[in-house]
């Protein structure tokens, strides 16, 4: 009798990790077939070279994707330059160094920036951020890929923090022990030892933020300017693939080369982001091998 | 306790399904709200229409924005039962929706001026439709060469599922517009961007500088346009000049129904028409329908 309900409850468990796999599986069907159509159309080094984007255009019609995925590299890249030193060393702080009453004020707050709507976050960027980005750079406005990047950079934190303060707690207490008893400072020991230990586990926090960071589509349609031109500089409005899909799929009609193409874009996010993750996922797992 | 709540948890996950395929499908009965979806530029108009026409009728309408794109595409999809588009339907799309079953039918709600603007501290006053084009083509790049400060140009302009955004491609620009040219979501962003931006340009619907009052808005300033270097220039605010067909970007704004319309569709249709509609579309800030365009609006509604 026990054991039916055993199997039962191994069935129950193994049918709620299949659907996950069948709707992943599911979204990336979607998206090959759906922007297959659009290589009938156009050839792939016209949409992997193009340095034009203008899907409606008034004499042509231009589907490059560069300018998109430079936009979306760049803000990507600039959000992590801002979180990563933020967030590691928060982490660092709040696993180390912070009194017991420190931690309880300085983690919910970390953990409560990731509940803010991006809606809000972008809001933020047009009145308050942009307009001081301007007055720094002296231009005229401040929607452009900086004020995108720390914005997104802002949305990050809490993950790359909240992951980075677990890699560094799980740390067995022995290395400092260790490292201490050889006659290390506090301050070597956690430069030389802790971080160290924790480096892969912190590098898949960076990468699982890097992954929000990409895909995320409210802010940056709020705060970057959407101009698709190539960026020549952080300074430059850019738009981003997932602005570009989220712009343009609502007017999209169906069944055009357009409509197509914007899947096709859809489908480069995808496998952009599930790389990232990937890459994670082998970093984490690596990083507990050497824990056992 | 464990495993209540996981089964709590499936029954709400469910619940959630179920509601969502509901809501889906709720576009068809007699008693449904009618959705009218599209041009952001419209979107205040109709709204403030649909408003007034409930309040003396049973009839429930919803009015979304969007841009004119998208209520197209709606419509063609048949997700609607009005679009609002600030110009007219392609050929391209026409067809695209009777191959969908879809007869769009034209109506024409108001007539807008789309005003060039800039902000309030720029000594620009007036340029020629050339000159507003070339700066959107991004041919002319600072302001110095139409008789402004030496200040690089920033363009502000709409997404291409914007009514606006194909219009003025087509009526000013007659090319691509700069991939420079910032992204805006609607009309009051772009006003929102200019008001900020000494150094920007940008085009929306007349309803958009004007407030209830009839004043213009503050911190911007509306450009005066001229056909070409010698016919006079023009203010879209100087509303005799908009509607003797002076001012050179003025435009109807269109709405279009799948087929005839009846019942209350119709019904609203006709008080958008009547003197009552078009009086509040002045009050908006927009201009009443000429006699030709109302002659083309009573052969479609079947009088």
């Amino acid at each position: 009798m026990h054991n039916r309900k055993e199997t039962l409850y191994e069935y129950f468990f193994f049918a709620n990790a299949f659907t996950v796999i069948a709707v992943l599986l599911g979204i990336l069907l979607l998206l090959v077939f759906n922007s297959y159509p659009a290589f009938l159309k156009i050839s792939l080094t016209e949409f992997f070279t193009g340095l034009q984007w203008n899907p409606a255009g008034f004499e042509n019609d231009s589907f490059g994707i560069v300018p998109l995925l430079v936009s979306t590299v760049v803000v990507t890249v600039g959000s992590m330059l801002f979180a990563v030193p933020l967030g590691v060393l928060t982490a660092l702080y709040i696993a180390e160094i912070a009194t017991p009453k420190e931690r309880e004020i300085i983690k919910p707050v970390v953990e409560i920036l990731a509940g803010i709507p991006s809606v809000v976050v972008g809001f933020f960027g047009i009145v308050v951020l942009g307009p001081i980005i301007a007055r720094i750079f002296h231009l005229s406005n401040g929607l452009n890929a900086v004020n995108g990047s720390i914005l997104l950079g802002v949305m990050a934190l809490p993950t790359i923090t909240s992951l980075a303060e677990d890699a560094i707690t799980a740390v067995p207490d022995d290395y400092r022990q260790a490292s201490l008893a050889l006659g290390a400072s506090r301050w070597e020991t956690l430069i030389r030892v802790v971080l160290p230990a924790a480096l892969s586990g912190i590098i898949a926090a960076i990468m699982l933020g890097m992954g929000r960071a990409i895909g995320e589509t409210m802010t940056v349609l709020m705060a970057t300017g959407n101009a698709p031109a190539m960026p020549d500089s952080i300074l430059s409005s850019v738009r981003t693939m997932t602005a570009t899909i989220a712009i343009e799929l609502g007017e999209v009609p169906h069944n055009t080369t357009h409509y197509f193409v914007l899947f096709a874009v859809g489908l480069v996010l995808f496998i952009m982001t599930f790389l990232i993750n990937l890459a994670s996922d082998l970093i984490l797992e690596r990083y507990q091998e050497v824990e056992r | 306790m464990r495993r209540t709540s996981f089964g709590i948890v499936f029954v709400l996950m469910f619940a959630a399904l179920v509601f969502a395929g509901c809501a889906k499908g709720g576009g068809g009965g007699s008693n449904a709200v009618l959705q009218v979806r599209g041009s952001d530029t419209e979107l205040s108009l109709v709204q403030k229409l649909s408003e007034k026409f409930m309040e003396n009728n049973q009839a429930k309408i919803a009015v979304t924005g969007g841009g004119s794109g998208t209520g197209i595409a709606s419509l063609i999809n048949g997700e609607i039962d009005m679009a609002n588009a600030s110009r007219p339907m392609e050929d391209k799309e026409i067809s695209q929706a009777q191959d969908n079953n879809v007869n769009p039918m034209e109506f024409v709600v108001a007539m807008d001026g789309v005003s060039v603007i800039v902000n309030a501290d720029n000594p620009v006053e007036q340029l020629t439709m050339d000159q507003i084009g070339a700066i959107y083509r991004g041919e002319i790049t600072n302001w110095q060469e139409v008789g402004g400060n030496d200040q690089a140009i920033s363009l502000y302009g709409r997404q291409n599922n914007s009514g606006t955004f194909v219009f003025f491609r087509e009526h000013v620009l007659q090319g691509d517009y700069s991939a420079d040219m910032k992204r805006m979501n609607g009309n009051a962003q772009i006003v929102e961007g200019v008001k900020a931006d000494t150094a920007g340009i940008g085009y929306v619907g007349i309803g958009y500088v004007v407030d209830e009052n009839g004043n213009q808005v503050g911190g911007l300033k509306v450009l005066k346009v001229a056909k070409d270097e010698n016919s006079p220039y023009i203010s879209p605010l100087n509303r005799e000049e908009v509607l003797n067909g002076n001012y050179p970007v003025a435009r109807p704004l269109y709405q279009y129904t799948n087929g005839k319309p009846e019942g209350s569709l119709l019904n609203f249709i006709k008080f958008e028409l009547s003197e009552t509609g078009q009086n509040i579309a002045t009050k908006e800030g927009f201009f009443p329908v000429p006699q030709n365009l109302q002659q083309q609006n009573n052969a479609n509604l079947g009088d």
